[in-house]
């Protein structure tokens, strides 16, 4: 699967919470981040977890505002996120 | 939060050892096999070579670069492997700065890289570290009796997905005249997660 963000890309947690294993940790569901880099290409952790065929695909360093997650706090938390949980965000949307 | 590990060792365990039961019963696995690949792993694991790793990116810059752009590429420059008879893992090496301070978490589990830092602390796996260092990690480092300067930027790595992170911490100061094996012993397990000064 191709790599859809780039360095810098602003991008969007998915706010699903799955009836199944997933590495989107849930404090970062729904939150706004910056992709730091492409950390390689894996099968989901969400699929392999039910047994499933999984299409490998790009997993980023995605780092976040600390308030963003938590509403305070002066540090960012970077997270390891598989592309399927991510979108696009504009800059001009927030 | 996904539960606490120290509430179910036994039934862990004991689910672990069912699987590898039906594992030997089907002849997936050799059970000596097994446990001859996991006590090598075991063997060879140590925050000694964490702590020879920091060691060598300290007194060689060219290494440092290399490190930090392709941490498993640049340990098997000393030997060190993040395989160990498992399955190799990606290994991210965050450099601590003047202005930006790296602490490392598994908020899922307890990844970590083992192989550099041996088995890993019993706190590490608790669920107070796992949820309280991405929320506030100021305050569980001063918990660590790691009072860290307000002015120096904290960055939490969460081990969520297939990548494990170890932190490089600085170079004390006042260490200019020791040599690799002297700098090496100056470096703890706790200061390669990023819960201890140097």
């Amino acid at each position: 699967m191709a790599e859809r963000f780039t360095s810098g890309a602003r991008v969007q947690t998915s706010r699903i919470d799955p009836p199944h294993h997933t590495r989107l940790p849930r404090y970062a569901r729904g939150a706004v981040g910056v992709v730091i880099e492409c950390e390689g290409v894996y099968p989901r952790a969400d699929d392999r977890a039910r047994g499933i065929d999984s299409t490998p695909e790009p997993v980023y360093a995605v780092q976040f505002a600390a308030r963003d997650l938590f509403g305070e706090g002066d540090h960012t938390v970077t997270i390891a996120l598989w592309q399927s949980y991510l979108t696009a965000v504009h800059k001009e949307t927030r | 939060m996904s539960g606490d590990h120290e509430h179910t060792p036994g039934s862990l365990a004991a689910r672990v050892r069912h699987v590898e039961g039906l594992l030997e019963q089907r002849e997936l696995v050799d059970a000596r096999e097994l446990e001859v690949a996991l006590e090598a792993f075991l063997a060879r694991s140590s925050p000694a070579n964490g702590a020879r790793v920091v060691a060598q990116a300290w007194v060689d810059e060219s290494f440092r670069a290399r490190l930090l752009a392709h941490a498993n590429s640049a340990i098997e420059e000393l030997g060190l492997s993040m395989g160990g008879g498992l399955q190799q893992q990606r290994l991210k090496v965050v450099a601590n700065t003047e202005s930006l301070h790296n602490v490392v978490v598994c908020t899922l589990c307890s990844c970590y890289p083992i192989a550099l830092l041996g088995p890993s602390p019993t706190w590490y796996k608790s669920e107070a570290y796992r949820s309280r260092v991405v929320r506030d990690p100021r305050a569980v480092l001063s918990e660590f009796g790691f009072d860290l300067d307000t002015d120096v930027d904290v960055n939490v790595w969460d081990s969520s997905a297939e990548s494990r992170y170890m932190v490089l911490p600085r170079r004390p100061s006042g260490t200019g005249d020791l040599d690799v094996d002297a700098l090496t012993s100056l470096v703890t397990r706790n200061g390669l997660i990023g819960v201890a000064p140097l």
